[in-house]
């Protein structure tokens, strides 16, 4: 069955890395779809997968990992049996692109803007150096920069600026699915909330299915349409925006938890809550559910048995015991 | 609130900036104001935020206040005494009552010590503890201040066998050892997991509430500082732009930029994945070598009018505590 309204399908991807210390289970069975159109929210804590998730997207993931299992469907086709090189010929950057964590600081010092940029594009496109010069200063435009940037060196420009060329260089083989991640991290907040208006506006002008990787979740809560919530290389929520900031209703007892420890600017908390403890080492995971060592609501079973994903209500999945009935 | 333990007057930091030859030909000379003219008091017992964004000024305050940088003029009173420019051995003095806990706390440690050696070095070189053992026992009684507990178990522990909240705990409990009256805290959470970045706001505080402290906290994060401060101080281009109560500064704004920010800020509320948030501000920071004449935020600014481009405003109390340099407020 072709499936038209997913764009890219995950089944059951499981990312190891094999250390010297042992096998590093960062990426431990995750399932999960991208719609068309749009914002996939992936949060959680530094070390809990997200990024090694979206470089086994890209097949990227750095040695000593391996993608040992599962299926990535972008448009019907699983891209895992592929080789590197066609991988690089028609998937990376065409069919699926990425905006790297801190890829605004390594633009080429050295080099204008208009030669990385030319690089980038006459290594993918049959076309000559004036065409080229118009593509680049279109894709400057669409992302809301002045031509005369093109003659600029990275030095020149600021970190909003130059996080807007990461971008445009993303876009540049037209890929319908943009992977960023942690775009707005080291950034000052009035060019945060231009960068997420420039994505929501590219999202919307050229179709593009975005996942947005960050560890904020009030970030999130601006961008992404539906999110995952990643613990320890687990997927332990999804749901709606709707549904995970909602007033009410049910959330994962890890979602809850970072939920309240995410100062709000318009109320006046007297104390942040928090999540004691640390996230567990990979390399030998807490038996039943990963989160149970830190949880206030562990019972008997946690301890014991991983709790599978289960649907509570329409779109919203939730892996805990509490929400399992028999 | 008490007496001020520290009074800022008229503070300036301007770096000079390598000439070209026509300038130097015309003694023309080229300055980055980082600090131009900021006044203000922290009284004893209370967490002053600084707020701005990157390139503000609001590091280099920071620094100046900490005397790891020489102002260019103006004066700093620290507990009635003049500190503006002192001899090392005054410094020393002043160091041990003023202490700083850095951004990156990996980077401001020591990767060969022990945390215990981290701890210790401060009272070594400021002869505080006679024995090993005395040091070790006020090494001992800041890691439990900070909540490392047991302190044993960490003493022994290498900066990168540590967690970056337990790291940051660290560089808490390092400024701790000489019972200083001041911290001067720079963004000391940004680099901090969420989860975790509550956890060490919620102990600065406890230790804060404790010992009696006085912070500065520099952030560019509103949001924390509404939580973890008492007054706010926002500043632009080197000059503060708004001063107040912090809940008074989030839920009164009245500097165009202030809003600004505040407009910018995120927050976890649901259904707002798909609206454009207009953030009432156009471009971006010019830089501090190239100030606009009059009101310095006047080419960014929504309500600038003719008056703002040619006179600098001045801070003028609107409320009891809460001032504001902005023409347009009182024309």
């Amino acid at each position: 069955m072709v499936d038209t309204d997913n764009v890219l399908k995950v089944e059951n991807l499981k990312i190891n890395f094999f250390t010297r210390k042992g096998i590093v289970y960062a990426v431990d069975d995750i399932s999960f779809t991208l719609k068309k159109g749009e914002t996939l929210g992936l949060v959680g804590e530094s070390g809990c997968g997200k990024t090694t998730t979206v470089l086994g997207l890209m097949k990227m993931v750095p040695t000593p990992g391996e993608i040992i299992g599962g299926r990535i469907l972008i448009g019907g086709k699983d891209i895992i049996p592929l080789s590197e090189n066609e991988m690089r010929k028609k998937v990376r950057w065409e069919k699926i692109s990425m905006v790297f964590q801190g890829a605004m600081n390594c633009l080429t010092p050295v080099y204008t803007i208009e030669k990385q940029m030319m690089e980038t594009i006459q290594e993918h496109k049959n076309i000559d150096r004036l065409q080229a010069k118009k593509c680049i200063i279109n894709y400057l435009n669409l992302v809301g920069l002045p031509e005369d940037t093109i003659r600029r060196y990275p030095h020149e420009l600021s970190g909003g600026m130059k996080q807007r060329i990461v971008i445009a260089t993303a876009l540049f083989l037209e890929p319908k699915i943009v992977i960023c991640d942690e775009p707005t991290t080291a950034l000052d907040v009035v060019v945060q909330a231009q960068i997420i208006n420039l994505i929501k506006r590219l999202k919307k002008k050229l179709g593009l299915s975005v996942i947005f990787i960050t560890h904020d979740l009030a970030t999130e809560a601006e961008v992404a349409d539906r999110l995952l919530v990643m613990y320890a290389g687990k997927l332990v929520e999804i749901g709606t925006n709707e549904q995970i900031y909602g007033k009410q209703g049910l959330r994962h007892p890890y979602t809850e938890k970072l939920l309240k420890a995410s100062p709000r600017l318009h109320e006046k908390v007297e104390e942040l809550s928090f999540i004691p403890g640390t996230p567990p080492n990979l390399v030998d995971p807490p038996s039943g559910c990963r989160f149970h060592p830190r949880c206030s609501e562990a019972m008997e079973r946690c301890k014991k048995d991983e709790p599978p994903l289960i649907e509570v209500e329409p779109e919203h999945r939730i892996a805990c015991w509490r929400n399992h009935y028999e | 609130m008490s007496e001020p333990i520290i009074k800022i007057e008229n503070l300036h930091k301007w770096f000079p900036v390598r000439r070209t030859i026509t300038q130097i030909l015309k003694g023309e000379y080229v300055w980055v104001k980082a600090v131009d003219d900021i006044t203000f008091n922290i009284n004893q017992g209370e967490i002053f935020g600084l707020v701005g964004e990157s390139g503000c000024g609001k590091t280099t305050t920071g620094k100046l206040l900490m005397k790891l940088l020489e102002p260019t003029d103006g004066k700093i009173i620290f507990k009635g005494k003049d500190v503006t420019h002192l001899e090392a051995n005054k410094l020393k003095e002043y160091r041990r009552n003023v202490q700083m806990v850095f951004q990156d706390p990996y980077a401001s440690m020591n990767p060969r010590f022990r945390a215990q050696e981290v701890l210790e070095e401060p009272l070594i070189i400021h002869q505080v503890g006679e024995t090993r053992a005395e040091r070790e026992k006020i090494v001992r009684r800041s890691l439990e201040e900070v909540r490392l507990i047991p302190p044993e178990e960490f003493m022994q522990r290498f900066p990168h066998m540590l967690s970056g909240g337990q790291r940051q705990r660290v560089a808490t409990a390092r400024t701790l050892v000489l019972s200083p009256s001041m911290i001067v805290a720079d963004e000391p959470v940004s680099m901090i997991d969420l989860s975790t970045r509550a956890e060490i706001l919620h102990m600065m505080k406890t230790v804060q509430r404790e010992l009696g402290l006085t912070y500065l906290y520099i952030t560019h994060d509103l949001s924390t500082a509404r939580y973890f401060t008492d007054r706010i101080a926002v500043m632009y281009l080197g000059k503060i732009v708004e001063m107040g109560g912090a809940d008074e500064i989030i839920d009164n704004a009245l500097h165009p930029y202030t809003k600004a920010l505040i407009a910018a800020v995120c927050e976890p509320i649901p259904g707002r994945s798909n609206i454009i948030k207009e953030v009432p501000i156009k471009g971006e920071i010019p830089s501090a070598a190239n100030i606009p004449p009059g009101c310095r935020f006047h080419p960014r600014c929504l309500y600038a009018k003719p008056r703002c481009q040619e006179e600098e405003p001045i801070l003028k109390e609107v409320e009891s505590g809460h001032q504001v340099a902005c023409h347009y407020l009182f024309d």
